[in-house]
């Protein structure tokens, strides 16, 4: 087997089939990068995962996962501010967590630089929006490097801890979905181990790093923007910058990142195919660059994902050169919607000029089956944990979801979790409606490691301001939906042993009154623990616990045990209730086309957790 | 050459290994090569699917809808539903013919897909297609009959078994790549 963490710390060039996390890792390494560190979040988790196969003590930087976005940002200024190099890393929706800090950094004095990289989700992928995160850099005066493909990844992170370190500022490499997991050869540079070095740098007269009133704040904002300039200038000569001269005077498209792959592609079917200029960065704008090719096309297309944040600036620097190109930008809200995929491109592109492309039908040939989202695990506990609680509840009565694995309990047939914004709001949400609803009891769910991220507020403030609901904490001792991270309540962190934090002590602590913990496979004493929970006045914790059973049964797997036993359906006594299909949903359960229920070998990793659902019991186990 | 070969299954089922195991392959045959896994959630049981291509004009890691020139699928509802989200007519078709239902069947709403839908659809479409129903030690090694299937049936040119057992070697190790050889050895010679 190749060793991922071999192949990162060579020091002569090397080329290899990469995803594009993995490229930005051998990039982190070769540019310097001393202070890493994260909160998972799809698409992004895959960089940690190829940290990790690099061990501990030939790490060339330290790396941790923090409790949210925020904190990772701040370990990350801190070190940089110290002189080293740093690298925070999350999801899109990460940034609105790290914000308050994040717009911050473009007016301090990073000695050592900083390169974020920000994992966005045009398509929503694996996120609960797809926000287009160029608004929020240019807010806070950050440029953007975007990279097509991992190739691009690894050299533009280079390019960007290179400036980073130049002007001492924060540089973001704004990946998305496609780019992250894209696996192609990349040819990787020379290593140059240096030894670290501990001199502490940090001087508060290096900076000013107190902002406060105008008499700082102002030069401080004079120095961010001076380096947007600076970067500017680079801009303009970058060589990812690039054109594809098809010598067609009269069309040409401008365009960055994936929807250049997607625009390759498209034209392929064209014709006479317009000229294309890929930028690489989106902000700021190589100016010149942009008008001169404009000046030389009677019409522009502008082809960019999700907002029109380009188009925008472009229209703009038109105006002011008092071009007589026509710009073509988005026509419509579907224009704004979704990754730029092909056959998006391809339709973006027909509705652009219809003559460009033949007329092509993408929609499915025949029948398929239904759609097969995402659902809990085979064993999962969230799943016996909403097939209690549910009992104790009244139809009527409101659940609200939070981020998660769990969040999954929305979908057919459990339906508990009615309304998510986002990770970490369910007891805050849950307060609200609480209010004036004397009728219907709330009840709000909440993972772990969201619990640590960002449910403690709501939870302080349930207790200060004495709301009125319960609050199910699903612990299952892992961060399971982005992969199964530790976090603080695991006793590990990623880079060994640690205390865990007691979430019952904690709650105690905060002066929750009322904490109830159950294990989630004991149905019946969660469905008690619920009813009394929310009969009392006040707000109330039920931790529903279990081991997150993937987990446990893959960690099962590497030790040599497989799943021992698995359970059957008796036919003789099966009365055909459908308990275990339609109400407990484990998906084990098959049902075949004269009535009869079976359970699948492939599935099933015999928790036994169904079997007190059935009331006839029928459900038992079958040895191997 | 050009090759776009569209992967799909149910989240668990190990289409990870097998589309990497492929690209590998590729490329050690000398190929272009490019993909992309939808990496769906930690959960299993979702729709997973991965795209990879083959050859020099390929630029997006995405497939478009309607022109894969192969799919393979793990599972028989997803062999369908590749078969008329992204196949081209006249392609090819390999499946591996377990069925996990769909939450719809299972309920009781929908009817389960069988072997003769999806050739009544193969035969309309003059798509080729390669029913897979061999036993495997693991429910986790039945992409490896779909591997085997592959190299045995020689259905990407110029990739020969052994750029799949290098391609295996690249990504396993000790008593799982054994295992794993065994079976495609086997295979070949079925
Ligand atoms: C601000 C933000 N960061 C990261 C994510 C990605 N994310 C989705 S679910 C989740 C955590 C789930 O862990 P936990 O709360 O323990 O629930 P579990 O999946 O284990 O049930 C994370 C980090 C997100 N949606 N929002
Ligand atoms: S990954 Fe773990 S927590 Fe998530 S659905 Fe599967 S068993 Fe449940
Ligand atoms: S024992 Fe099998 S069927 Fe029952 S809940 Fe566990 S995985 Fe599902």
């Amino acid at each position: 087997m190749k060793s991922l963490g071999e192949m990162l710390l060579r020091k002569e060039p090397f080329s290899e089939i990469v995803m594009g996390d993995t490229a930005i890792v051998r990039a982190m390494i070769e540019a310097g990068v001393r202070v890493a560190t994260s909160y998972p979040g799809s698409p992004t988790p895959e960089i940690a995962e190829a940290i990790a196969s690099v061990p501990f003590d030939q790490r060339p930087f330290y790396f941790e996962f923090s409790t949210n976005e925020k904190v990772a940002l701040e370990v990350a200024f801190g070190a940089s501010i110290n002189g080293h190099l740093s690298c925070p890393f999350f999801k899109s929706v990460g940034l609105n967590v790290a914000a308050d800090s994040f717009v911050q950094l473009s007016m301090m004095d990073l000695l050592g630089g900083m390169v974020i990289v920000l994992g966005d989700d045009p398509g929503a992928n694996s996120s609960q929006n797809e926000q287009d995160n160029r608004h929020l850099a240019r807010l806070a005066y950050v440029p953007i490097f975007e990279p097509a493909t991992p190739k691009e990844a690894y050299e533009m992170f280079l390019e960007a801890a290179d400036l980073a370190k130049k002007h001492h500022m924060p540089i973001i490499v704004r990946l998305t979905t496609h780019v992250c997991h894209a696996k192609e050869k990349v040819g990787f540079g020379h290593w140059e181990p240096r030894p670290l070095d501990k001199t502490s740098r940090f001087d508060p007269k290096t900076g000013c790093y107190i902002p406060l009133t105008a008499a700082t704040v102002y030069p401080m904002k004079r120095r961010a923007l001076q380096n947007i300039d600076a970067v500017k200038k680079y801009a303009e000569d970058s060589p990812f910058n690039t054109t594809v001269d098809n010598s067609n005077k009269e069309r040409g498209i401008i365009t960055i990142g994936l929807p250049f792959l997607s625009l390759m592609d498209t034209l392929q079917f064209a014709d006479s195919k317009p000229d294309v200029l890929k930028l690489g960065m989106v902000y700021p704008l190589p100016e010149k660059t942009i008008v001169d090719f404009m000046a030389s096309h009677e019409e522009v297309k502008i082809l960019e994902e999700l907002d029109n944040f380009i188009e925008l600036e472009i229209k703009s620097l038109a105006f002011d050169h008092g071009l007589k190109t026509k710009i073509l930008g988005k026509k419509d809200a579907e224009d704004w919607i979704g990754e730029y995929v092909p056959e998006k491109v391809y339709q973006v592109m027909k509705k652009t000029w219809n003559d460009l492309l033949p007329e092509t039908d993408f929609s499915p040939k025949g029948v398929l089956p239904s759609p097969r989202p995402p659902q809990l695990c085979p064993g999962c506990g969230h799943r016996s944990a909403f097939y209690a609680v549910k009992r104790a509840l009244k139809g009527t009565d409101i659940t609200v979801a939070d981020i998660g694995c769990h969040t999954l309990g929305y979908l057919e047939p459990h339906e508990m979790g009615q309304v998510l914004l986002c990770m970490g709001h369910s007891t805050g949400t849950g307060s609200g409606l609480s209010l004036f609803n004397d009728e219907r009891k709330v009840v709000a769910f909440i993972g772990d490691s969201t619990l640590f991220h960002a449910g403690l507020p709501g939870i302080i403030n349930a207790v200060f301001n004495r709301h009125n609901l319960t609050l199910v904490i699903m612990e299952n001792g892992t961060t399971a939906m982005t992969g199964h991270q530790d976090h603080p309540g695991s006793g590990k962190n990623f880079n060994g042993p640690t205390d865990a934090i007691s979430i019952k002590k904690m709650l105690e602590g905060l002066g929750v009154n009322s904490v109830r913990v159950v294990d989630a496979y004991s149905q019946e004493k969660l469905t008690e623990a619920i009813k009394e929970a929310v009969s009392e006045e006040g707000f109330s914790v039920v931790i529903a616990t279990h081991p997150c059973m993937l987990k446990f049964t893959r960690e099962q797997r590497r030790k040599g045990k497989g799943v021992e036993r698995q359970v059957s359906v008796d036919k003789e006594k099966c009365e055909h209730i459908y308990e275990c299909l339609k109400v407990f949903a484990c998906p084990t359960f098959q049902l075949m086309d004269d009535g009869s229920v079976i359970t699948s070998k492939e599935l099933c990793i015999g928790d036994g957790s169904c079997i007190q659902t059935c009331p006839v019991r029928a459900i038992g186990y079958q040895d191997k | 050459m050009k090759l776009d070969i569209f992967v799909i299954g149910v989240g668990g089922q190990g289409i990870g290994l097998l589309s990497e195991t492929i690209i590998r392959a590729a490329d050690h045959a000398g190929l272009t090569v490019k993909g992309v896994d939808t990496h769906g959630l930690a959960q299993r049981g979702g729709m997973v699917t991965s795209h990879i291509r083959i050859g020099e004009d390929a630029f997006s890691p995405l497939i478009m809808p309607g022109l894969a020139d192969m799919v393979l699928a793990l599972e028989i509802h997803e062999a369908l539903r590749g078969l008329n989200t992204y196949l081209r007519d006249k392609g090819t078709l390999v499946y591996y013919s377990v069925s996990l239902q769909t939450l719809n069947v299972r309920l009781g709403k929908e009817k389960s897909v069988t072997i003769d839908d999806i050739s009544r659809e193969c035969k309309m479409r003059s798509v080729k297609e390669y029913a897979v129903s061999r036993e495997v030690p693991d429910p986790r090694m039945q992409n490896i009959a779909i591997l085997g299937t592959l190299a045995r049936e020689r259905l990407i040119d110029s990739v020969e078994p052994r750029h799949y057992e290098m391609a295996l070697e690249d990504l396993l190790s000790g008593k799982v790549l054994e295992l794993n050889l065994n079976l495609f050895h086997s295979i070949l010679a079925d």
